[in-house]
């Protein structure tokens, strides 16, 4: 099934390792097959309570009041949380690290943006005694218009969704209602261009669907603090949250987990951990929140949809000479990280080819549905399915093989990207090559003759062009959608500072860096201690050699070396072929 | 009323890590007094295989065999700060602040050995198998274990390290979308084989062929899980999977696995895939990280196979046997396109 | 509600629980007596995790109302080793990487145990029908479905 092409950059790599490269045995394999691993709900309590949420039935609506008496003397019923319980109920994911402005509410006090917001925690004796009181909270709602379409949610008098952002976008750079890539002049260019292919891709929400869903238990622990287990995927992330949430000193928080069944990106919303760990503040006891299959499927945050434009300039000999992608993510009623994702998708536009007049336009609006957010390629897989099924119409509209066509615009090392910075230790063509031959799909002589380390950064390639800049699309004004550019940025500028190398400690504190041990190396030479006499001591080679390429040896004529532990060089991966 | 075959290929590459950069990770690593190592992490497994990975990379680093290195997380009072596991960050960040701890480790081992020989630390070397020895001279050597119970209970040293790594922040320029996103993209070809049914509309996946391009497959066997499964999900969520079959419609959501569907054992095709290698500069032992790729190309792929089959466009996910029948009525019949090799 | 008492044989030791007569067999496991193998993943009968051995065939333990197994051998993923003997299964799992979250395995290796317990020689569609009804998001199935043919192999020397 899988094969390494070990001749493939070669010349790169030092191939002389001891266990990296080896398909060894996974360290939790044996507690896996014994169903001896611990995940977060594999831990027994005394006294566990478990606390189920009463949900909105409504996409959006006004609160008027909540009545929570009945269910408060129903059997089991330890205690009920609402919003005004949670010591700050307003956050945003990333206010970690300082990005976006919070607007989300653990339980929602007046006003639900989606069908399943939390509203009310019903915490009690049994599972079913929670869910049995869930029927007896009575809340007054005041239906309110939905909007469920990114461009609809866009346009000048759309229900507001999330007061926070009330245009219904995320606000970048305090400036613009989407975040901006522009390289050399698209629309010029898009002018000279041969073909004009422009066309719209939609993908749905997608559920991460772990067979573990979402949960956390949160129990008093011996010491005024807290113990968590939890199938968080940012173990600290998730306990930055809950700390900021409840207002206590983060090392108050024990954070345990490691072993999650599946996240696929579902796991880092923190959706469990402040309401538990709340329910256990104020019961004194372990408060168990886990979702059902029901919720985690509804009301589980999902991959988002994306809307997608894409308008490419073509010419005849298939040369794609510019790109520009409108884009729109569907943040669902709150930011949570998408955010983030727009601006991930920024820097992987256009993809991994080299175009010399490439812009885009990525929005996140807001609509009444579910909070989205990260899954398994967010921010890249949407927009790679968009311009991927485009590459193909563009081969086809100029008669090309769709191979020999992504060979001809793939980057190479050296050529200048969109976000302008050089391309290095690209592969794509290569992969392109291994792949076509594998499946016996036939390309052309040229194209098996091109290689990454060639051609690249060449004249054009490798600079920055003039560009044309814009004010189009300032936060609360629609009418500059559609103004024309404002300046134009001179060949070659760059404004953003470039990322500086990460320092090893060792020599920032000024201790010696551990001795002989680069960034990869070689396993050091094993002859097997010797059995017999110990040799007489033979001079000891010059220390700045490679041990393996040994200097002439000592005196006496060595034995043939066993194998050296570690030096082999690989053509299976592993000890026996497998088919 | 046939059944027709198409290929459709797709070629991406990936970020390997947050965007921007900006979030750390950072490893403990210490020693019993027998000279066996534990890795203090709160890094999290998913599945994809963190803890093995980054005890080879520990293992690798300090040049001791690999059974005696194990790796305890997550456990945020004895693990350090780790940003966490997504964006296909882990091998990548946790793997460089591994490799820093243990470098940090093994430089106080051989301080420690050296002082137990009497010779330069500068000569020594290990050999993985527990000992270390004096270059050239492998008779000149004391056992790991013998080393740690020295500095433990003679000189006075702890054989531990700390390690961080850290690749900061980048602005982004709001006009231009200048940015500094990543420093490490993986990259792969992936060719999809499908058979669409005129009548049902039913897309069948026979099989997929790939090619990764990942730095260094620190695990070979755990490389082959990511690209393995992940492909699966490539084919569930092109095929198969949505929660709002009408969106922006947000009627007839699914409440179970009933409704929510995945292709089953009986649904899954031949996968075969070759792996590249071009090390990443900044990357541990070059390691990038397949964890999400994997599942990218198989979407694009499968959509220009069914083109290349029927003659049919679906650019709204999932392709469903409905959308498959409504184009080929559309087109007045299926329109089988160029065939490619196969 | 006063609780009930239920008694059965859990992986060849007597066990004994109080719960409501409502409880299923996965709550009684995992909540009344520890048994943590078998995993909540659905509660609705679809996804497998919670995939037991009731007298020796699969039964879906959140869909099983505790009380029905009074007297009956109920039998999970922590009992298949022998002492410290893994079963072939097992074996075959950890040298197929037949896991990658683990979460589904301890179901997946009852689904799979039942099977070859009564079909020593499956064919690769017997074992898929087995299985077809333990979800795994992680690893497409194949290593799966090699390790249960690999075990199938092994288990007739073994035996032997």
């Amino acid at each position: 099934m899988l094969d390494i092409r070990k001749d493939l950059f070669a010349n790169e790599r030092d191939d002389n390792l001891n266990v990296i490269g080896k398909g060894i045995q996974r360290q939790d394999m044996p507690g896996h097959v014994t169903g001896r691993s611990r995940f977060f709900d594999d831990h027994a309590f005394e006294g566990l309570l478990h606390l189920k949420v009463v949900r909105s039935p409504h996409h959006h609506a006004r609160i008027r009041s909540i009545d929570i008496s009945a269910a408060e003397r129903a059997p089991g019923v330890k205690r009920i949380l609402r919003g005004a319980d949670v010591p700050v109920n307003k956050n945003t994911l990333l206010s970690l690290i300082n990005f976006g402005k919070d607007d989300e509410p653990s339980l929602a006090v007046d006003k639900v943006r989606y069908k399943g917001e939390p509203v009310v925690a019903i915490i009690a004796e049994s599972e079913a005694a929670a869910m049995a009181a869930r029927k007896l909270v009575r809340i007054d709602y005041e239906t309110l218009p939905a909007v469920f379409d990114v461009e609809d949610a866009l346009k000048p008098g759309a229900p507001v969704v999330n007061e926070t952002y009330p245009h219904n976008y995320f606000e970048y750079h305090e400036k613009f209602d989407h975040q901006k890539l522009r390289f050399g002049d698209t629309e010029k260019a898009f002018r000279t261009a041969d073909l004009v292919i422009e066309e719209r891709y939609q993908t749905s929400p997608i559920e991460h669907a772990p067979t573990e869903t979402n949960g956390s238990i949160a129990a008093p622990e011996q010491n005024y603090r807290f113990v968590v287990h939890s199938c968080a995927q940012g173990l600290f992330f998730s306990l930055g949250t809950a700390a900021k949430i409840l207002d206590l000193d983060s090392n108050r928080l024990h954070f345990i987990g490691g072993t999650v069944g599946g996240g696929f990106g579902g796991k880092v919303d923190t959706l469990t951990e402040p309401l538990a760990i709340l329910g256990a503040m104020l019961t004194g006891r372990p408060v168990r929140y886990v979702l059902d299959r029901e919720e985690e499927m509804l009301y589980g945050s999902p991959r988002g949809a994306e809307r997608i434009y894409v308008k490419d300039g073509l010419m005849r000999d298939g040369r794609i000479i510019a790109r520009h992608i409108r884009s729109y993510f569907d943040a669902g009623a709150y930011t949570r990280l998408s955010s983030y994702a727009a601006v991930k998708c920024t820097a992987h536009v256009p993809g991994p080819y080299w175009i010399p007049n490439v812009s885009s336009d990525i929005y996140v609006a807001y609509t009444n549905r579910c909070p989205s957010t990260a899954m398994r390629g967010f921010g890249i897989t949407a927009v790679d399915f968009a311009l991927e099924v485009q590459m193909d119409k563009l081969a086809h509209a100029v008669n090309m093989d769709p191979v020999d066509f992504r060979i001809l615009n793939a980057y190479r090392d050296g050529d200048m990207k969109a976000h302008r910075r050089v391309a290095k230790n690209t592969a794509l063509i290569e992969c392109l090559q291994v792949a076509a031959e594998k499946a016996h799909w036939p390309i052309s002589e040229s194209a098996k003759r091109q290689s990454s380390l060639e051609g690249g950064g060449e004249g054009e390639r490798g600079l920055i062009p003039a560009t044309p800049i814009d004010q189009r699309g300032q936060i609360g004004r629609p009418e500059t959608r559609s103004a024309p550019p404002t300046q134009t940025l001179p060949a070659g500028t760059m404004r953003i500072p470039l990322t500086k190398q990460p320092e090893p400690e060792g020599t920032r504190d000024r201790r010696p860096a551990a001795p002989n041990v680069p960034r990869y190396e070689p396993a050091r030479p094993m002859a097997q201690p010797a059995v017999q006499a110990p040799a007489p001591l033979a001079p000891l080679p010059p220390a700045a050699s490679p041990p393996q390429h040994a200097a002439a040896p000592p005196a006496q004529p060595s034995p043939a070396a066993p194998p050296q532990h570690g030096a082999m060089r690989f053509s299976s991966v592993f000890g026996t072929r497998r088919r | 009323m046939a059944r027709h075959r198409g290929r459709g290929m797709a070629a991406v590459n990936y970020p390997i890590g947050m965007n921007l950069g900006g979030d750390p990770s950072q490893a403990l690593i210490h020693s019993n007094p027998d000279g066996k190592f534990t890795v203090a992490l709160s890094a999290i497994d998913l599945g994809q295989g963190m803890k093995q990975v980054t005890r080879q990379v520990a293992a690798e680093t300090l040049g001791v065999p690999i059974e005696d290195v194990y790796v305890d997380t997550a456990d945020s009072d004895t693990g350090p700060h780790d940003m966490g596991s997504f964006a296909s960050r882990g091998t990548h960040r946790m793997g460089n602040a591994v490799i820093a701890a243990a470098r940090e480790a093994r430089g106080v081992l051989l301080e420690a050995a050296a002082e137990e020989l009497e010779v330069n630390a500068a000569d020594l070397v290990t050999d993985g198998r527990g000992n270390i020895h004096v270059r050239g001279a492998p008779s000149r050597s004391i056992t790991v274990r013998a080393t740690a119970q020295a500095a433990q209970f003679k000189q006075g040293k702890t054989i531990a390290g700390r390690g961080i790594f850290l690749i900061p922040l980048s602005a982004v320029d709001p006009e231009t979308g200048e940015m500094n996103p990543n420093t490490a993209f993986a990259h792969a070809c992936l060719v999809a084989d499908v058979e669409v049914d005129d009548e049902t509309g039913e897309v069948t996946l026979l099989g997929m062929t790939s090619a990764y391009e990942l730095g260094r497959a620190l695990n070979p066997k755990m490389v082959e899980q990511q690209l393995v499964g992940g492909a699966w999900m490539g084919q569930s969520h092109v095929l198969f999977e949505t929660p709002e079959p009408y969106y922006p419609n947000p009627d007839h959501g699914p409440r179970d696995f009933n409704e929510y569907l995945m292709p089953g054992p009986g649904d899954i095709a031949p996968y075969s895939v070759s792996v590249l290698e071009r090390p990443a500069p900044d990357g541990p032992f070059g390691g990038k990280g397949p964890g999400e790729m994997c599942a990218n190309p198989v979407l694009p792929a499968v959509a220009n196979a069914v083109f290349n089959a029927v003659g049919v466009r679906v650019d709204e996910l999932p392709i469903t046997p409905e959308k498959v029948l409504r184009g080929i009525r559309a087109n007045g019949g299926a329109r089988q396109q160029t065939r490619r090799g196969g | 509600m006063a609780k009930i008492p239920v008694q059965f044989r859990l992986n060849g030791s007597d066990r004994a629980a109080f719960i409501d007569g409502a409880d299923n067999l996965l709550t009684t496991l995992r909540r009344g007596l520890n048994e943590f193998a078998p995993k909540y993943g659905c509660g609705q009968g679809t996804c497998g995790t919670c995939t037991v051995l009731i007298d020796g065939e699969p039964q879906l333990a959140c869909l099983t109302l505790a009380v029905a197994c009074e007297g009956r051998h109920v039998e999970t993923a922590s009992g298949m080793a022998d002492g410290p003997n893994l079963h072939p299964l097992q074996i075959a799992f950890m040298d197929h990487f037949a896991a990658q979250c683990g979460f589904c395995t301890p179901g997946m290796l009852m689904s799979a145990r039942a099977l070859l317990d009564r079909n020593p020689s499956p064919s690769r569609e017997d074992v898929i029908e087995a299985i077809a009804g333990n979800i795994c998001r992680c690893t497409g199935y194949e290593p799966i479905i090699s390790a249960i043919l690999a075990a199938a192999g092994a288990r007739g020397q073994i035996r032997a």
